[in-house]
């Protein structure tokens, strides 16, 4: 018997990414280009593009019944590494080996037909993602319970609600019985309980023996479900070990590298009409640091460049502690403050009075915002550590574990006078007893 | 499944050479290939009044329109056959085939969702279209029994040759179906092309006229437009009609034949070549 699922060896894809002037889109763009190059005398065409190697030289080999993670920065190569074992598109050098029956739940819903009934579409799906017709009659029932749109089974789907168009989408990929299964980024889906449900399913899936691939930027369900963690930066592995171990590793490197992804514009999300240029944290004296000390004033700072006079616009900044979780947005519109006249170059400053953040690591990412679509995004823009604390008078530290943020706080004391606060508890005790608490 | 005996496996690695048609993957979709017929049909006429009836009404009304105006107006002569029987004849065969086309060649680029994000044998979907367009045809073919028997021209055995002619028309439709869907992934130029192309190719099949109204030196290169043949052969089928005193499967309908078989693979290894990208260009 063969005890490997997946066997990947050299897999290599590589994409050519032209600016907008050199891409054909249409037949005009090729003709044109083409007499221009003539024109020049330049034969070539492979000077006009860049090549980017999406996935580079992987190699990875996946035991039957593990549980693997996928993890890495936006454009690392995970979803095209999925896509080449998913068969939806070809690799451009090395091969792979997939023992058992593959399934993928790559952005659930994809094959759905809004003209189409709920009961019409569970079928079109599930032939989509694989299924024999007598199979998906089986598990029909189980489906549509999964799915809790039963009500609505006759009712075509663009008159579903988003939720329950998700539902049904999630419940028809959940059924799907591979021996190996695909996952990119599914769970946030639905509503919290529908969320609690699709983990559970894939508990279940992860400890039935089956093979699971599993991306998320997720880091809390990756550290749950998987045994097994691969860290891909930049098309290739870089890590690959214990869950643990390699997150806490990926969320390192994410504090380390700070700072360095304004060089690379072209790998960000976002239209581009302002790109961010440069960030950083001041201290009370208004000096550069990358050391804070809790309690006293610090101003963010964000340098754009502005391409397309654009004249208003929102910044918005997410700081993360070690652990991954967002610790607090700071959000431009929320303040009321907004740029009238933003110019080509220049800075937005942001000032936090007594940083209420406990003794640790911290990263910052920073959006702006055109008309509430993102113009650039850079998830690493700042690292930055809090020392120590002036927080709180005692110069104390809170106990980390209890705690993420610092609240201003005190207390008083009021000494029993025997019946006043009698009451309130004989009222807790009695809504306790009633089961409601 | 579970024994490790019969454990399928997939072997990924860059594709290589021309023209290898994965069969085995395409049999193993088969189902697909029903359920996306399926669809197009359920589809094709939710959320219109008169559903389904649109499939008699628009060769009814067409046919209408071409007996006044070429029938009565313009007398085309049709060696005696009715008019109306005379270009339904025609006109069936051809559209299946202008719909066939048009629908194809937009079949991938109006799948791109699916085509981004799951894999199943490209090929399904332009086949799928041609394909679905059968039914339509089934139901136009009821019309013409009923056409015919109210001119009261009944066809003879010759009738058993239909297949023939219309297995033609299904491989023209997918030869040239498959260059413009694959070409329109990249170049979305085609749907706007699409429509003047089959306009043009109306005109130079004797869809409204016969063969024989074309002056004799112009003939070969009107029959090595395959449907010609098509054409000329549903006429021959249904209505006895005789071109010339030729027979129906004379040279000049071969040539038409070879010219559709030569798109048809050539079709087939283009698709194929460019299949590879369609999931990053779509």
């Amino acid at each position: 018997m063969n005890e490997i699922a997946i066997n990947i060896e050299h897999l290599s894809k590589c994409y050519r990414i032209g600016n907008r002037r050199n891409r054909h889109d249409t037949l005009r763009d090729v003709v044109t280009d083409s007499l221009r190059r003539l024109w020049r005398g330049t034969g070539s065409r492979s000077g006009d593009l860049a090549h980017v190697w999406a996935v580079d030289d992987v190699s990875l080999s996946i035991p039957r019944g593990q549980i693997v993670g996928l993890v890495g920065r936006n454009g690392a190569g995970k979803s095209t590494l999925l896509k080449i074992l998913t068969r939806v598109t070809e690799p451009t050098g090395g091969t792979a080996q997939i023992y058992g029956r593959v399934g993928s739940l790559l952005e659930v819903g994809t094959g759905f037909h809004p003209e189409l009934t709920g009961r019409e579409n569970i079928f079109l799906n599930g032939a989509l993602l694989g299924m024999k017709r007598a199979e998906i009659r089986r598990k029909f029932d189980a489906i549509v319970e999964f799915s809790e749109i039963a009500r609505f089974l006759d009712t075509p789907v663009k008159r579903y609600s988003s939720g329950m168009y998700v539902r049904l989408a999630f419940a028809v990929a959940a059924h799907l019985d591979p021996e190996i299964l695909l996952i990119d980024e599914v769970l946030a889906v639905g509503d919290v309980a529908f969320q609690r449900k699709c983990i559970g399913r894939m508990n279940d899936i992860s400890q039935s023996g089956r093979t699971v691939l599993f991306v998320s930027h997720n880091m809390t369900a990756i550290q749950n479900l998987c045994t097994r963690v691969v860290l891909l930066e930049q098309g290739r592995i870089v890590l690959d070990g214990a869950a643990d171990e390699v997150v806490s590793g990926y969320l390192a490197t994410l504090e380390a590298d700070a700072g360095k992804f304004f060089a690379e514009p072209e790998l960000r999300a976002g239209t581009g009409s302002i790109r961010l240029t440069g960030a950083r944290v001041l201290d009370g004296h208004n000096d550069t640091v990358t050391s804070l000390v809790a309690g006293t004033d610090v101003v963010f700072e964000f340098d754009y460049r502005n391409h397309e006079a654009i004249r208003q616009t929102n910044f918005t900044f997410t700081i993360f502690n070690h652990l991954g979780v967002p610790v607090t947005n700071c959000d431009m519109s929320l303040t009321g403050f907004s740029v009238q006249d933003l110019g080509e170059f220049g800075s937005v400053a942001c000032r936090v009075p007594k940083l209420p953040l406990p003794v640790g690591r911290y990263r910052v990412a920073v959006a702006v915002q055109v008309n509430g679509q993102n113009a650039d995004v850079v998830s690493g823009a700042l690292a930055f550590q809090v020392a120590s604390s002036k927080f709180y008078g005692s110069g104390g530290n809170a106990n980390l574990r209890y705690c993420s943020c610092l609240v201003p706080h005190s207390w008083s004391h009021r000494p029993s006078t025997g019946s006043a606060a009698l009451p309130v508890c004989t009222r807790l005790v009695a809504r306790e007893q009633r089961g409601c608490g | 499944m579970q024994n490790g005996k019969d454990v399928n496996v997939v072997r990924i690695a860059p594709s290589v050479g021309l023209l290898r048609i994965d069969v085995r993957s395409l049999w193993a979709y088969r189902e697909l290939l029903g359920f996306l017929i399926w669809r197009d049909l359920a589809v094709r006429y939710k959320q219109t009044l008169l559903g389904a009836l649109w499939v008699f009404l628009q060769p009814l009304v067409t046919l209408v329109i071409y007996s006044l105006l070429f029938g009565r107006l313009l007398a085309v002569p049709t060696s005696g056959v009715p008019y109306p029987i005379y270009a339904y004849a025609a006109l069936l065969p051809w559209t299946y085939f202008a719909n066939g086309i048009s629908r194809t060649s937009s079949s991938l680029v109006s799948s791109a969702r699916i085509i981004a994000k799951i894999y199943f044998p490209r090929l399904i979907v332009p086949l799928s279209t041609v394909l679905a367009g059968l039914v339509d045809f089934g139901l136009g073919m009821m019309l013409s029994f009923g056409l015919m028997a109210f001119y009261g021209n009944w066809p003879g055995v010759r009738v058993f040759w239909l297949p023939v002619f219309l297995m033609l028309a299904i491989l023209t439709a997918l030869g040239f179906g498959l260059w413009l869907a694959a070409l329109n992934v990249r170049y979305r130029d085609v749907n706007y092309l699409t429509p003047f192309l089959l306009q043009v190719w109306m005109y130079v099949t004797p869809v409204i006229y016969g063969v024989d109204l074309i002056p004799n030196r112009y003939r070969p290169l009107l029959w090595l437009n395959p449907m010609t043949g098509v054409v000329e052969g549903f006429r021959w089928a249904l209505l006895g009609r005789q071109i010339m005193d030729q027979p129906i499967f004379g040279p000049q309908f071969f040539g038409g034949v070879a010219v559709t078989l030569l798109v048809l693979v050539g079709g087939l290894a283009f698709f194929q070549k460019t299949e590879r990208a369609f999931a990053d260009v779509i």
